[in-house]
């Protein structure tokens, strides 16, 4: 690791005013990014502790709630607003890391986090996400936990973040302050695909600070249901998860759906596909399995991920059979 | 038996402490300590964090080591570039093979008495690599930090040599290693093959388990300094008389020049069981820089330079008539090694002694890899072997439409099946016995796939246990009587959290006829008597031995001392027993002195007896195993494949249990990393680089609290009568069947057969 300076912002003006600097980064509670540098794929100068910056969970004038940067995940997780609210964001954020690490982590640090793909953990490796240009080991390597969406020839990691599923299908909006200003992106804009940049996991442009998370309301959250498969029960990234939300009209069809899967893509997949297959349908088996199926008709699986293709199918097809009979969550 | 032997039995007979296994140890079936849920004497210490490990121990100028690691599998170092490190904040110096101390090769383990090395390859002596990850130079500095980041600075190229990473096609030049831990890799009686093809009913079958990597929640670690030429080494390990044997004849010094302690130790399970790498290169360092080294592995480093558990192909092939006997059984295969060490995973191992077969057949090869040396890891061969052999034997018992217990039941051999010896103590069927009744066995549905809660689908299992009795010659111990009647026992043996402290206190208080506060167990040092290498599940039987053979030695001079003016004058050392704080005659209660009465008449403050155990000569007369049965309740979901482990329980029959509290704890814990091997654990060898790609806890899954459902663990009870204190190790056990015990249970609840390990969810859609 990098010998660094470190600093507290006092508050996000002078946080971004520091953190414009080459060399800069942000610490949250450095669950992600302390690991990082001292695996020595990060090497910044110096980090600007925004912990300090607004963590506040407030409702909007509309019904939504709005969420401050540095709130740590386990007080989002457990706020009753967002449990009434929101319940699958609360499920997918209790679903993901452990309770010491939840504690730490900030809800500007969990978007932001980093690829669990080994081969960029390992300076010995070839990644073109650590550094560009330099070929993927993990392609032909060992690939089980890698992309079937969205992936390109440099690059096929998945972003492993649990809370950013949930935020996906919420359509949650990111708030930004950066040197050139405030400015607010729709939570899919936030997360770009590899294509040939992998290096870039996002669209935030240099220095930019995420102040706060915008929820809008949404009755369908009321009928929600966050569900992830691991290798074990508790404390694993996941293969696939599915992030769901239903609303139904009188007649048993989908008003509204919002579906989101983690674990496919480099960047938390809104499945709007199938979205658009289910919208206004009754949504039984049959339904359900081409909602899937039109949703992986560009999947391409590696050597070792096939399985997710299956997993994604079963997830859709289990949770939301489980939504519309009622049983909201019932396999979080 | 030799006339030699039966002198030494009728004089075990007359002392009461006979060569072990001649005739039962007396304190079988006596009422005392042992057998008391004692709680563990080190933990007050180590809950208030007053226990010192090895990366504790504070020095003066002390320096902080980091390894920087190869990137490549084989060949050798063209260009090191160590300037930048050299230069970094904090930095003292960089030993690389330019300027490592010259060093004679660490002696394999097993080539001699006392040697240790996991592997006989040089280290740090000139530019070649042997595999991806090792060490190719060591920063010293002032931090911690400093060390790591000044080891981040160094910059190596290399020359890449062809190398064999794949075990697939290393699998093709297969050979018969040299020996399977002292047994020929391959043994037959009678035409196997020819059986299995004329069985009525026959199944053969293909298994394969992973590479596992060391997890003890201790990373190895030394700190380590020199005196005058001497070396002191503090080290987290399980075989202090080895590391100081093979450290000093590395060095080129005299064995009393070295000295090894380590008094605590954050878990073992093997991998603490060899010298590595890492202390060699401490005690290097701490010699050119002429300061204290401490060497405390990063997580990444107990990946890369300590070894874990060789990946197994192995077969099973079953035949047998239409009631269950078997006409054949034949277990091969091949493990992953290197040419440069000695451990071929001695997976054949359970089929020798656990059933009756008409013909056998079992071949064990392995497969040459540029690798890091594989290792013992918690009961090598028999954790793996297990696996396969019940799994199989489980089909079998379903293609014979018999319950898979009553097929062992059938099976069961009156003598060991291969070596032709008597069993010292088998009651492996009680254990199914115990086990099905309070597992409830009789709720298993026959027909797998037919219990059912919502998606989960419901299956139970049953797998047989089984790991060797051993006792590892060359162990010696000290017994200190002083002048208030307590006794301090000694011998460099390890503690790495089993309960040894407290068990042996128990032990030896019983064997000297104390109560248990008024003995001290003293061990992790190499200025105690010799101890043996806490491996095998042999420790407790080891130390024992010697404490009887010093406890005899104790006795003669107790009554030499006694003399005239004692209530035992007159009496002989098989007259006597110890007892009640001292010496009494047996048969005669009133006949009696105590040890402070002798050792103040005799003006002495304190009396020291030494003896060394007699060789474990019960080895070679009597078949002793220990044997469980292993129960496991899973839950499946049919949507995602994941398993969950809902009910387990293990029967075990390992002779007496010293001390019912820690013994549970060794037996759960067993059965804890039996799960991480049924489900959850693999290293992940790239075949392409020889490099491990998850050398961390987040994405090495050992199980979490949430894998880990009740477990219940009971035993039988039964001392072994060839055994000392009757009883056989513990330590092992546990993790034998387990993996069995799970994929058949996961048989049993969906239908599916799933015969490479682990069994992650994608397995199972
Ligand atoms: C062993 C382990 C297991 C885990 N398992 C899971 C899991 O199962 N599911 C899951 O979802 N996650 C998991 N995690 C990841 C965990 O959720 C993240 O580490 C955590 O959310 C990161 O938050 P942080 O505040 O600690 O971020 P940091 O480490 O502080 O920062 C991460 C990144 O965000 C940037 N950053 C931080 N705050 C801001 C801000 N306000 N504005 C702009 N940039 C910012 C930093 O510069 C850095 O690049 C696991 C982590 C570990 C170590």
């Amino acid at each position: 690791m990098n010998p660094v300076s470190y600093v507290r912002a006092a508050d996000a003006g002078a946080a971004v005013a520091m953190g414009a600097a080459a060399g800069t980064r942000y610490l949250g509670g450095g669950t992600n990014l302390v690991d990082l540098m001292r695996e020595n794929v990060e090497a910044p100068s110096s980090l600007v502790d925004v912990c300090g910056l607004s963590a506040a969970i407030e409702d909007t004038p509309e019904g939504g709630l709005l969420i401050g940067g540095a709130a740590r995940n386990s007080a989002l997780a457990g706020h009753p607003a967002v449990r009434a609210r929101f319940p699958l964001l609360s499920r997918a954020i209790l679903a993901g890391a452990s309770g010491q690490i939840r504690n730490m982590a900030t809800v500007g640090g969990n978007i932001l986090q980093r690829t669990r793909c080994t081969y960029f953990y390992d300076d010995a490796a070839r990644c073109n996400k650590r550094a560009p240009g330099a070929g993927c080991d993990a392609i032909d390597g060992f690939n089980r936990i890698h992309a079937i969406l969205g992936a390109s020839s440099a690059c096929v990691a998945t972003h492993p973040s649990d809370m950013c599923v949930a935020l996906a299908a919420l359509d949650a909006e990111v708030m930004l302050s950066g040197p050139e200003g405030e400015r607010r992106l729709p939570f899919e804009a936030v997360h770009r695909l590899p294509d040939g940049q992998p290096d870039r996991d996002t669209t935030l442009l240099p220095g930019e600070l995420i102040t706060a998370v915008r929820l809008p309301p949404l009755a369908a959250a009321r009928r929600s249901a966050y569900r992830k498969v691991r290798d074990r029960a508790s404390y694993a990234f996941a293969l696939v998860s599915l992030a769901a939300a239903v609303e139904l009209d009188a007649a048993g069809r989908l008003a509204e759906v919002r579906l989101a899967l983690g674990g496919v893509a480099h960047k938390p997949w809104r499945a709007r596909a199938a979205e658009a297959v289910l919208r206004g349908q009754v949504p039984d088996e049959i339904r359900l399995k081409e909602a899937a199926a039109a949703e992986l008709a560009q999947a391409s699986p590696l050597r070792d991920n096939g399985f997710k293709l299956v997993m994604v199918e079963r997830l859709i097809v289990a949770v939301l059979s489980d939504l519309v009979a009622g049983n909201a969550g019932a396999a979080a | 038996m030799s006339l030699l032997d039966t002198v030494r039995d009728a004089a075990g007979r007359l002392t009461g402490h006979p060569e072990p296994g001649a005739v039962p140890d007396p304190l079988i079936g006596k009422p005392g300590a042992i057998g008391r849920s004692l709680p563990r004497i080190d933990g007050p210490r180590k809950v208030r964090g007053a226990a010192r490990f090895a990366a504790e121990v504070p020095a003066d100028g002390l320096l902080y080591a980091a390894v920087a690691y190869s990137a490549i599998a084989r060949g050798r170092i063209a260009f090191l570039d160590t300037t930048a490190a050299e230069r970094a904040p904090g930095v003292v110096l960089v030993m690389d093979h330019r300027n490592a101390p010259r060093l004679k090769p660490p002696a394999l383990f097993m080539t001699k008495p006392q040697a240790a090395g996991a592997s006989d390859l040089p280290i740090m002596q000139d530019d070649s690599i042997h595999w991806n990850g090792e060490a190719v130079a060591v920063v010293l500095a002032h931090t911690q930090e400093q060390a790591e980041h000044a080891a981040a600075l160094v910059r190596a190229t290399y020359e890449e040599a062809p190398a064999t990473l794949d075990f697939e096609a290393a699998k093709r030049r297969s050979r018969h290693p040299d020996s399977v831990m002292g047994e020929k890799p391959v043994l037959e009686q009678g035409d196997a093959e020819r059986a299995l093809a004329d069985a009525p009913v026959s199944v053969d079958l293909i298994f394969r388990t992973p590479r596992h990597s060391h997890a003890a929640i201790e990373p190895h670690a030394v700190t380590a300094w020199w005196e005058d030429g001497a070396l002191v080494l503090h080290d987290a390990t399980q075989v202090l008389n080895g590391v100081r044997w093979t450290l000093a004849d590395m060095f080129g010094i005299a064995e009393d020049r070295v000295r090894v302690l380590s008094p605590f130790v954050g878990g073992g399970f093997g991998g603490k069981g060899s010298l590595w790498s890492h202390q060699v290169l401490a005690a290097a360092a701490a010699k050119l820089a002429g300061r204290p080294v401490r060497l405390n592995l990063s997580r990444e480093g107990v990946f890369r330079l300590a070894g874990g558990r060789t990946p197994t192909e192995q077969r099973v092939a079953l035949g047998a008539r239409e009631d269950g006997t078997l006409l054949s059984l034949i277990h091969t295969g091949c493990v992953a090694m290197t040419p440069h060490n000695n451990c071929p995973e001695q997976f054949t191992f359970p089929a020798r002694h656990l059933y009756r077969a008409d013909a056998i057949r079992l071949e064990q090869s392995v497969a040459d890899m540029d690798m890091l040396a594989n290792t013992f890891m918690r009961a090598p061969g028999e954790s793996v072997g297990t696996f396969a052999l019940e799994c199989a034997l489980d089909e079998l018992a379903e293609k014979l439409s018999l319950d898979p217990i009553e097929l062992r039941r059938r099976l069961e051999p009156e003598r060991d099946p291969t070596s032709g010896h008597e069993f010292s103590s088998r009651h492996l069927l009680r254990c199914f016995e115990m086990g099905a009744e309070r597992f409830g066995w009789h709720r298993r549905a026959p027909t797998p796939g037919t219990r059912r809660e919502g998606e989960w689908q419901i299956g139970l299992g049953v797998a047989t246990a089984t790991y060797p009795y051993q006792r590892m010659p060359g162990g010696a111990a000290r017994i200190v009587l002083n002048r208030d009647g307590r006794a301090v026992v000694s011998m460099a043996s390890h503690e790495m959290g089993m309960g040894t402290a407290t068990a042996q206190s128990q032990a030896a208080a019983d064997r000297l006829g104390l109560p248990v506060e008024d003995v001290t167990f003293e061990y992790g040092d190499t200025s105690l008597p010799a101890g043996t290498i806490a491996g095998g599940s042999s420790q407790t039987a080891s130390i024992a031995a010697a404490v009887a053979a010093a406890a005899a030695v104790l006795a003669t001079e107790l009554l030499k001392l006694a003399g005239n003016d004692s209530p035992l004058a007159g009496l002989g050392v098989d007259e006597v027993e110890m007892r009640d704080g001292g010496i009494g005659a047996r048969e005669q209660p009133d006949r009696h002195e105590r040890y402070d009465s002798i050792l103040r008449r005799a003006g002495r403050d304190e009396l020291v007896a030494d003896a060394k155990a007699p060789p474990p000569r019960e080895l070679k007369r009597w078949s002793m195993h220990s044997f469980g049965a292993q129960f496991c309740e899973v839950r499946v979901s049919a949507v995602t494949g994941e398993v969950r482990v809902s009910r387990f329980l293990g029967a075990f029959d390992c002779g007496r249990i010293l001390n019912p509290r820690t013994a549970a704890s060794q037996f759960r814990g067993g059965i804890i990393m039996g799960l991480g091997l049924a489900l959850t654990e693999e290293t992940q060898f790239d075949p392409r680089s020889g490099r491990i790609m998850n050398p961390s806890l987040a994405e090495y899954h050992v199980p979490v609290h949430m894998d880990v459902p009740p477990i219940e663990v009971v035993w039988t009870e039964q001392p072994d009568p060839r055994a000392p204190l009757g009883a056989r190790g513990i330590g092992e056990i546990g993790i034998t069947g387990v993996g069995a015990a799970v994929a058949n249970a996961v048989y049993n609840a969906t239908g599916r057969r799933i015969r490479d390990l682990p069994i992650t969810p994608d397995k199972l859609l």
